[in-house]
């Protein structure tokens, strides 16, 4: 394991290199009934990075996510093939306990959907079923923190009895994320997090995942490519299913090998 | 800079734009008549919906006019001698109190001695004033030796005639109109009134008796008390089973072709006549079981099976229609499923589950046919104990009142829908209370 001061740089290829990857993903096929909707991906993702998934609507970023948590076995009529490993444990295998898979590969949905219950229940769900507090003040601790590291304790912290759909779509998304790095995940799933929210709510949520790229490991689809720019490490670029492109953020955004990528990113199709 | 200018006048259209189209004669007209055709929609509407509360206004003082007189009851006053010939102090449950009244009728009216006529004079007291003065006696036994002015509960013929009018009533003896009364005892009658000792009072009764064979003595409480032990036991039976099995068709279940041949039957059960139940009922609990006859314990199980298509199908809806992003939000936190339907799903989607559980419980509640097959619609004067006891239910006994040949049951019929149409608005109003409490507003 790397130490986390080394994990503040952007990281190289070398460094990489160094650090085993948190998640491997290896020939990935996902079928919808009889369409398939991922061709053969191949993706590592690493603690103390963002990686960024990017492409036109339906090429398959999202369904890419929800097949590192398992959330596509709710989809009726979706079969997974290929290997996803965490920390070498394949996730798909039969002994994988998916509530234990949830827990540690935690994910931020696009549309806010707090529960309609106190925004303290709403973070303190995830703690409470998994009983990772003993008593009622590590549970109130770990509320606190996990909304600070939110950056929305300073805006809720009179009103923690309050229902968390009463917030802002912009608090309500940092209230989402607060509730799932409540549970200490190892690796942040964020679908579109910003794309129901509006620029100022977005600028505090980029700022947030900077900070939350220190502990843990991100993946976030994003359509904005100016965000996908500014807060990844590496970019994916998926179409039509396929993993076209994957390299360092700033490689693919200045000179991608493909021609397709070249164009979404500076706007010609997409 | 905003455009905070004055308003300035509209400028002329220049040279070669067309008019507006929707300015046009043709296309106004068709506008007009869009708005005309909107009107006649609404009216459609609001000439529905008159005619519902007019229904339901006719319906309504139709019962009261027919049934609201149930609810007063004629009682004669006499001085009745609380004798120890008639009664022995030791044991004031064994007296004679039926001798007693006759002698309490016979000392107001010394003038009447032939043996027809006594009888005709007896006849004018039900024998539920015989009954209250044994319970009165009974209760308070220091009341023996003394002599007392009470009010006596009338027979049905002389209530009869009270609510119809002492007047009218002499002119149909005259016309020879079929009446109960003769000549003699409207003559007393009459007496009685002039000296107030004739009068409506307060029908207490019926609020707490069960059945009886005399209209002027019979009570709700019998079949009240049926109704809601009856609604228990279904309610008990009917709601754990029905959402257990709507959450695992919902939640769980694989969509195969198993599973929608259920949703089919379970669609289909909903329809099926009552009284096929009750002959279910009649089959499985009685005869293969050996379970009693006449219970609410056998009625609310037949009715519970009546009850479960409804609330399966009422509870499904609810629960698909909980967004299923809570759903996602929970199972992404790393719920179990169980987790998720027991601290989200089932929580979201209980105010509609308790809404069609009402309804099927009002349903339920003015069931008669599948009853009648249980035996439930025996005569039953006792008011039940338990579920074991055996009773019948409101409807059942609005029923047999309906078919009573006295005259005196018509307005218990009335006033017995009366009770039970209340029976069920407070059933409802508690219910709403109940879902309100357990929705969450926010």
């Amino acid at each position: 394991m790397v130490s986390t001061m080394d994990m503040h740089l952007p990281a190289t290829s070398a460094e990489q290199a160094v650090a085993p990857p948190l998640m491997q993903a290896r020939g990935v096929n996902v079928y919808y009934g009889q369409k398939q909707a991922l061709r053969d991906v191949s993706l590592d993702i690493r603690r103390g990075e963002v990686l960024a998934l990017i492409g036109p609507s339906g090429c398959g970023k999202s369904t890419f996510l929800r097949c590192l948590n398992r959330m596509n076995d709710i989809v009726e009529g979706a079969r997974v093939e290929g290997d996803i490993r965490l920390e070498g444990q394949d996730i798909y295998a039969p002994e994988m306990d998916v509530v234990l898979l949830r827990a540690r590969v935690g994910m931020v949905a696009q549309k806010p959907n707090p529960f309609p219950k106190s925004i303290y229940d709403n973070v303190a769900y995830g703690p409470r079923i998994h009983g990772l507090t003993s008593s009622r003040a590590e549970l109130d601790a770990l509320v606190e923190r996990s909304l600070r590291d939110a950056a929305l304790w300073d805006e809720v912290k009179d009103r923690l009895r309050e229902p968390g759909t009463s917030l802002s779509g912009g608090q309500q998304q940092r209230l989402c994320i607060a509730r799932a790095i409540a549970v200490s995940p190892d690796v942040l799933l964020m679908d579109e997090p910003c794309s129901a929210i509006d620029p100022i709510a977005t600028e505090r949520i980029e700022m947030l995942i900077e900070q939350l790229r220190q502990r843990y490991a991100i993946v976030i689809v994003t359509h904005n490519m100016q965000q996908a720019a500014r807060i990844s490490q590496r970019t994916a670029f998926f179409h039509l299913g396929e993993l076209v492109e994957l390299g360092p953020t700033h490689e693919i955004f200045t000179a991608a090998r493909s021609e397709k990528a070249r164009d979404y990113i500076s706007g010609r199709f997409g | 800079m905003t455009d905070a200018a004055a308003l300035t006048p509209p400028a002329a259209r220049p040279a070669g734009v067309p008019l507006s189209p929707h300015l046009s004669p043709r296309i106004a007209a068709r506008r007009r008549g869009r708005h005309r055709a909107e009107m006649r929609f609404r009216l459609y509407g609001l000439a529905a919906l008159s005619l519902c509360a007019l229904a339901l206004i006719v319906l309504l003082a139709s019962l009261v006019w027919s049934g609201l007189s149930a609810f007063w009851q004629t009682h004669l006053r006499l001085e009745v001698e609380i004798s120890t010939r008639h009664v022995d102090p030791t044991r004031p449950q064994a007296g004679d109190y039926g001798g007693m009244l006759r002698a309490a009728l016979e000392a107001r009216f010394p003038e009447v001695t032939s043996r027809a006529d006594r009888r005709r004079l007896h006849a004018l007291l039900s024998s539920g004033a015989e009954e209250d003065l044994r319970r009165m006696v009974t209760a308070d036994p220091s009341l023996i030796g003394t002599r007392q002015r009470l009010w006596l509960l009338a027979g049905t013929d002389v209530d009869m005639a009270v609510k119809t009018g002492l007047s009218r009533v002499a002119q149909q003896i005259k016309e020879g109109a079929g009446v109960r009364l003769s000549e003699r005892q409207l003559e007393w009658l009459e007496r009685l009134s002039r000296e107030g000792d004739l009068a409506l009072r307060w029908n207490s009764r019926f609020f707490t008796a069960g059945d009886s064979r005399d209209p002027e003595r019979v009570g709700v409480l019998g079949g009240l008390v049926g109704s809601l032990l009856t609604l228990l036991v279904c309610l008990a039976l009917a709601l754990p089973v029905g959402v257990a099995a709507a959450v695992y068709l919902e939640e769980f279940a694989p969509r195969n072709r198993f599973t929608a041949l259920i949703e089919v039957n379970i669609a289909n059960l909903a329809a099926v006549p009552s009284i096929v139940f009750g002959l279910l009922g009649l089959a499985v609990f009685l005869n293969a079981f050996g379970m009693p006859r006449s219970a609410p314990l056998v009625g609310g199980a037949v009715l519970a099976l009546l009850s479960l298509p409804i609330i399966i199908i009422a509870a499904r809806a609810a629960l698909r229609a909980v967004p299923p992003s809570v759903r996602e939000a929970a199972l992404s936190l790393g719920a179990s499923r169980m987790q998720v339907v027991t601290h989200h799903v089932l929580p979201l989607a209980m105010p509609g589950i308790l809404t069609g559980t009402i309804l099927a419980l009002a349903n339920a509640l003015g069931e008669t046919a599948p009853l009648l097959m249980i035996g439930m619609v025996a005569f039953i004067v006792d008011i039940p104990r338990d579920i074991l006891s055996p009773a019948t239910v409101l409807p059942v006994q609005i029923y047999m009142w309906a078919s009573g040949a006295e005259r005196g049951f018509v307005e218990k019929t009335a006033a017995g829908i009366m009770v039970l149409l209340a029976f069920m608005l407070s059933m409802n109003a508690a219910a709403i209370l109940m879902r309100r409490r357990v929705e969450r507003r926010w």
